[in-house]
Formats: C-alpha cells, sequence, structure tokens
C-alpha cells in the first residue's frame, strides 16, 4: 500500500515511518506546518514543528530512504484548532487541541489529501492499536498502558480509522527508543513533546491574555458565596485547578481550596473544598464513535483527560449528547475535555463535556 | 521496468559539464594556496589567473574585474551589501536602492536586510504581466532625486519564470543619472550571451552552468569599490577574503568556455523542445496557463500554473514517477510559500499555489519531454482531485 508517514521530527513518528517501510509498503514521509511563524529551534521538551523538526523529519527521511515533503497546514490549523481552542476558552471551557488536531487536520485534512493523491492510508506515531473485528476496524489502548494515546484518537470515526496506521501501539516507549537506536535514527534520544504545540512557552495562561485581553472578575467562595479575590480573566481557570489562586485566606477549615466552577458571562471563579469536584454524572455533546454507535445503555469505562485513570459507569446515548453514571465519584472533571469509553481496551467513542453533577 | 529519472529542475541545478569535471578534478589533488610565493603557491596563481582572463574575455571585461566568490549569493550579497555601503559613506544622500519586485533572494533578502537595518529608503520596481520591468517606473525613481539613489538592482533573467530584464535601456537610464547598476546573471551566463561591460557589477554562480558548487565570481568594474563583507587575508582585490578555491575557479572556467561553445546550438535546442513540451501539455491538459514572456524568456524554461491544485501535490506525483521538477525556488524549511515573482506578476495568490517550474538544460533530450507529458494529465487530475486544501 502506499502510505503517507506523518514525519514530525520525533522518535515516535520516525519508528512508525520505518515499520511501515519493512511491512512492504511504498511510504512517503511528509512533514506538518502547523504553526504561521515557526520558530527556529525547539525549548526542550515544548513546542513541535519548528525548523528544527523539519530537519530532524527530513534526516529520517534520507535514513529511510523515503521521499519527503513539507505540507503547509497552517491555515487550516489556525481555523479549526487554534480558532476553536481561543474560543472554547473564552466560553469557559477547557478544550484539548490534539484531539481536536486529530480529528480535523491529521485524520481529516491530510487524511483527505493522502487518499485522493492515491495513498491508501495515514501512518503516525501514536501508540494505540488497531484491531480487526467482526463489526470493522476497532480501535485499541496500546500496550504500554503509561504512553497510550487513544484518548487523543478517540474522536476517530470509522471512515477515519480505515485510512489511520498505527505501528507503534504493541510496543512500549523504552521499545521504541532502543529501536529508533538501532535503526541509526538520530532522534532517538530526543525529548518527548508535552504541552501545547502552538504555545512554545507553555505559559497559556498568558497567551489567552493575549488573545482575549484581561476581563477581571472575583475569586469566589462556593461554599459561603465570599469574594476572596480577583482574577485576570476567568479563562485562565481550570476546573480542578489548584495553583494560581491568589486566594490570601486559607479556607476556615484549613484546606485546600479548589477552582470548582467557571462563569465566563459574570467573570466569577468558583472555588471551593476538594468535595465540591466529586461529580458521577457527566454530560457530553458532540459524540463521536470508533465503528457503530451503541444502541442502548452500555457498561464503560470512561476517562475524562489525557493519561487519567479510568472509572467504571453506564453511558447512554441520545443523537449526538451521551449522559455517563459513573460507579464512584470522580473528581476535577473540566467542560470542554473529553469523555472517552472503553470497552476493555476498545475504544467505543467520545464527547465533549458539556456539564458535570452529582446524584 | 525502472525508467531513467527524467531530470526538469537545471535551473536549480545542472549537471557539471564533463569539461569542468575534468578541470576541477585535475586541480584537487594539487598542493597549493594561491597567495604563496613559493612555486606551489604560483602553480596555482597561475591557474586561478588563467581561469580567470578566461571568465573575463568571454563577459567582455578586464580580469581584474572579475573576483571569485564562494557562488551567486555571495555575490549578490557583497554587490548589494558592499555598494550600499561604500555610497553612502561617500555621500549620506544616498538611501534609495531601486530593485525590481522579482529579484531573487540573494538580492531581495539583503536589500530588505538594508531597509531594516541600514537605513535604506527601498523602492520595489513593479514589473508587467510577464515579469519585465516597467521602466517608467525606473526612470521616474531615478528623475525625481538621482543623488539620492545608492544603486539600482535589475536581475539579468527571472529564476522563476525566466523572463529577460531589458538591461541595456536600465544600464542607459542609470547612465544618464550616473548610478550604479547591478545585475544578478546567474540565470542567464552560460545560457545567453552576456555582455558584463553593459553593467557596473554583475554576478554569476557556477554550478547553474556546469561548473561546479561553491564557486561564483562578482564582475565589478574597476573604480567602484565595494566594502567587503567578508574579511580576512585580503586576497580578490581587498574586496573578499579566503583562501582561492583553485579547482571550483578552474572548473568555473572551464565550464563557461563550453557553455560558449555551444550557446546558440543549445538555446535553439532548448527553445524547440521547450515550446514542444508546452504545446504538448497545453493540448493534453485544461486549465494550464504560461506565466513569463512567451518570447524573451530563457529558452530552457516554462513556468505553467495549472487551474485547481497544489502545485506541491504535483511535484510529489511527478517525483513519484521519476521526474524532477520544481515549484519555483527552493525554501530551506520546504514550506511553500506563494512566489513573490508571481505575485508582483499580478497571479492571483491561488493560481500561483498551483504552478510549477519545468527547466531544461544541456542534458535534456526530447525522451525528457515525452516522458513528462505522458506523466503530467493523470498527475494534474489526481492533484486536481486532492483540491487546493482550502
Amino acid at each position: 500500500m502506499k502510505v503517507v508517514a506523518a514525519l514530525s521530527g520525533g522518535v515516535d513518528s520516525a519508528v512508525a515511518a520505518a515499520r511501515a517501510v519493512d511491512a512492504g509498503h511504498e511510504v512517503v514521509g511528509v512533514h506538518l506546518a502547523l504553526a504561521r511563524d515557526r520558530a527556529q529551534e525547539r525549548t526542550g521538551s515544548r513546542g513541535c514543528c519548528t525548523v528544527e523538526d523539519a530537519r530532524d523529519a527530513r534526516r529520517v527521511a534520507d535514513v529511510l530512504g523515503i521521499p519527503f515533503y513539507v505540507w503547509d497546514l497552517s491555515e487550516r490549523f489556525a481555523e479549526d484548532v487554534v480558532e476553536d481552542f481561543v474560543s472554547e476558552y473564552a466560553a469557559g471551557r477547557t478544550p484539548n487541541p490534539c484531539l481536536r488536531c486529530n480529528e480535523r487536520i491529521k485524520f481529516s485534512a491530510v487524511l483527505d489529501r493522502a487518499l485522493a493523491l492515491g495513498f491508501g492510508a495515514v501512518c503516525t506515531g501514536h501508540y494505540a492499536r488497531l484491531v480487526e473485528g467482526p463489526d470493522g476496524r476497532e480501535l485499541h489502548r496500546a500496550v504500554d498502558d503509561g504512553k497510550d494515546q487513544s484518548y487523543v484518537l478517540a474522536v476517530l470515526d470509522a471512515d477515519q480509522l480505515a485510512g489511520s496506521m498505527f505501528p507503534l501501539g504493541g510496543s512500549t516507549k523504552d521499545e521504541v527508543r532502543a529501536e529508533a537506536r538501532r535503526r541509526g535514527l538520530l532522534v532517538a534520544d530526543k525529548p518527548d513533546s508535552h504541552d501545547i504545540c502552538f504555545i512554545p512557552d507553555g505559559d497559556t495562561a498568558g497567551w489567552l491574555r493575549d488573545r482575549l485581553g484581561s476581563a477581571p472578575g472575583d475569586v469566589v467562595d462556593a461554599v459561603s458565596g465570599e469574594t476572596l479575590g480577583t482574577h485576570e480573566g476567568a479563562f485562565a481557570f481550570t476546573v480542578g485547578q489548584r495553583r494560581g489562586l491568589h486566594v490570601g485566606r486559607p479556607a476556615e477549615d484549613g484546606g485546600r481550596r479548589y477552582v470548582v466552577g467557571v462563569d465566563v458571562g459574570s467573570a466569577t471563579v468558583l472555588v471551593g473544598p476538594p468535595v465540591l469536584l466529586e461529580v458521577d454524572r457527566i454530560e457530553g455533546e458532540r459524540a463521536r464513535w470508533c465503528g457503530p454507535a451503541p444502541a442502548g445503555p452500555v457498561e464503560v469505562d470512561v476517562q475524562v483527560r489525557a493519561h487519567g485513570e479510568r472509572i467504571p459507569g453506564v453511558l447512554e446515548r441520545d443523537g449526538a449528547a451521551v449522559r455517563v453514571m459513573t460507579r464512584e465519584r470522580v473528581r476535577g472533571v473540566a467542560p470542554g475535555q473529553a469523555v472517552v469509553a472503553y470497552a476493555g481496551t476498545r475504544v467505543l467513542g467520545s464527547a465533549t463535556i458539556a456539564r458535570t453533577s452529582r446524584a | 521496468m525502472t525508467q531513467f529519472p527524467v531530470y526538469l529542475d537545471h535551473a536549480a541545478t545542472t549537471p557539471m559539464r564533463p569539461e569542468a569535471y575534468t578541470a576541477v578534478t585535475e586541480h584537487l589533488l594539487e598542493v597549493g594556496n594561491a597567495s604563496s610565493l613559493h612555486a606551489p603557491g604560483r602553480r596555482a596563481r597561475r591557474v586561478v589567473e588563467e581561469s580567470r582572463e578566461a571568465v573575463a574575455a568571454i563577459l567582455g571585461v578586464r580580469a581584474g574585474d572579475v573576483v571569485f566568490t564562494s557562488g551567486g549569493t555571495e555575490a549578490d550579497n557583497l554587490a548589494v551589501l558592499g555598494l550600499y555601503r561604500a555610497r553612502r559613506a561617500e555621500d549620506q544622500r544616498r538611501t534609495r536602492v531601486l530593485a525590481t519586485a522579482i529579484e531573487h533572494h540573494a538580492v531581495l533578502d539583503p536589500v530588505e536586510r538594508l531597509g531594516e537595518h541600514e537605513g535604506a529608503d527601498v523602492r520595489w520596481l513593479p514589473v508587467d504581466g510577464c515579469g519585465r520591468l516597467d521602466l517608467d517606473a525606473l526612470k521616474s525613481e531615478l528623475a525625481a532625486a538621482p543623488e539620492t539613489v545608492a544603486l539600482v538592482t535589475v536581475m539579468w533573467a527571472n529564476n522563476e519564470v525566466g523572463t529577460i530584464q531589458p538591461v541595456a535601456e536600465v544600464a542607459a537610464l542609470c547612465a544618464e543619472y550616473d548610478v550604479p547598476l547591478h545585475s544578478d546573471a546567474v540565470q542567464a551566463v552560460g545560457t545567453l550571451p552576456v555582455d558584463a561591460s553593459t553593467v557596473d557589477s554583475l554576478a554569476l554562480s557556477g554550478h547553474k552552468l556546469g561548473g561546479p558548487v561553491g564557486v561564483g565570481a562578482l564582475v565589478v568594474r574597476r573604480g567602484l569599490s565595494p566594502q567587503p563583507i567578508v574579511f580576512g587575508g585580503g586576497q580578490e582585490r581587498d574586496l573578499r577574503s579566503g583562501t582561492l578555491d583553485v579547482p571550483g575557479v578552474a572548473g568555473l572556467a572551464a565550464a563557461l568556455l563550453a557553455s560558449m561553445g555551444d550557446l546558440e546550438v543549445r538555446a535553439h535546442h532548448l527553445r524547440t523542445l521547450r515550446d514542444r513540451l508546452v504545446a504538448e501539455v497545453v493540448e493534453s491538459v485544461e486549465g494550464v496557463t504560461r506565466n513569463g514572456d512567451p518570447d524573451d524568456g530563457l529558452p530552457g524554461i516554462a513556468h505553467l500554473s495549472f487551474a485547481g491544485c497544489e502545485g506541491d501535490a504535483l511535484l510529489l506525483l511527478l517525483d513519484a514517477a521519476g521526474i524532477a521538477v520544481s515549484r519555483g525556488s527552493a525554501c530551506s524549511a520546504g514550506v511553500p510559500q506563494p512566489s513573490h515573482v508571481l505575485l508582483a506578476m499580478g497571479v492571483e495568490p491561488l493560481a500561483a499555489r498551483g504552478s510549477l517550474r519545468i527547466s531544461l538544460g544541456h542534458t535534456s533530450t526530447g525522451d525528457d519531454v515525452d516522458r513528462l507529458v505522458e506523466a503530467l494529465p493523470p498527475a494534474v487530475a489526481r492533484a486536481r482531485r486532492a483540491g487546493t486544501g482550502r
């Protein structure tokens, strides 16, 4: 098969491409230029798609002996990922741009282009497994649970999965690094990327302030209704956040306070004890199913943030909306993040968290 | 059956001519620094000076006018930065730089730098739809305040669309107003008859004319002393320091000499191939526009826009079919930007994205053209299915 291997310049995508070559596919390396103004160099593990990353990706392609091109998707990325990120925060939610990028860019814009140009699949270095099941292709968690990235892929529908290739799902990160070294790939020891690739200095609050302006408001105690302090913009706060609240006084019981709610309309950040964070009902919207949608209530395990733990519960679907009742209470469920439903290791689908409550 | 690759990117770099290969390899194992006084040094010096004389004779200038550099880019940088600084030092009023909007980045970027960091008042001169300089615009800029012009820079022939510039007319205007003229002739030398004495300074590059990479020259008339941009041992008239590359210089001269030998025959051959290529592509593919001047352009360049597709996609598909073409001008990070040349010519940005530069050279054959003409229609159809991505 003709395969487009997305090469970020990192170790995972390099080894994934190498394995696709070994599997006998006709592989073409493609580096995605996503940022409009690209930094020249990486700073540690922050950011991606710098000019240095593009060079590293090109070297990987050289070593593998495959063609290499840069595809400029910066316009689509700005519209579909960055603008969405800003407007979600402006609405008081906490989006996960990686899911959005996978849904709209890597396995949509890139995949569509690849298919039109005569390729059969897009190969990436994500840690997840594709399994051929009775109802078609299934998305499963990676073998390396610590590295599993099925959460950020849970937006892919059956068509998108049909055009995907994840050669690393059966390996651990250590194995992948060792293999990169064995193959003579110079990116073997490059640090992993973290944080948000288009905010290279990692200062999300500052980045958002530049775009949304400051919108000062009060920090209010959710229990007493007392105003405890002020903030520069409610968008900088996420449900479950503990740091950066700047409320001078400790809580009366001496415990720590957390952000328990964000109301952008009144510019209010509600804080309170951790017990207020505990919920067992999660309502999601914009559901996406990695295969057939569930017909009735199903027993699932849900994950509410990347690399979070899985909690058992029951999922009900109502059109594009879902409701999950968890068997135990779960903390720090932030609207805007995805709730991802699993049956065992299999990913059923995902939805964007809209509301949470407690029975 | 795998076929031989088809190389149609001669404007990027062209295969080395056998004469140049012989000259380079002949001197590669010889020791001797051309600046040394002993016998090996003298031997090296002699090779350099004979090469200089050969280059000068071909270009119609004196040997002393030829300054060897590391390539076309350095030659352009030396001319632009060096002439601006020297002319400005003589007279502080000389702040204006007049440059065509379609210069190569080797000129464009130093000019922009002068504007950003050294107080230059840069005037980008417009071109017409064929990519030819608007002489009236140049004339009015010159006439407005000739005493404030540091230099004029007009390329001999454009590297993307191939349009030949009215250098003689530009030179006459510059002479009238007593302003120095630099010309980037990297694409012209070796392909067109170039009389370097027409202009005050002229850049050329070895590998574009069948010589080695890493060597070029600035022809700069005496009496015009650009300030150096590379400092050191003062080789090359104190205009350019650095140990002379004896094999490179010998290879450049040998390639230039060889290219003069078949200049007219080759131009005719390339024009015939190119015109057939364009005619057959236009016939077999719908929505093709030819960019540049169809009558007065470099004989080996065909610059074509394909409506409704991305040039990148076409390049990928042709590459997979073993055919090497270009988007226009290469970019270090490989991120395509709409070509400033096409935009200056008034081509719509979307159309500019769907364009390819196909450039033939001294090794091109009718078979190359056949292969391209055969591969292009399915590639365009497929690239159109992929769309413009917007």
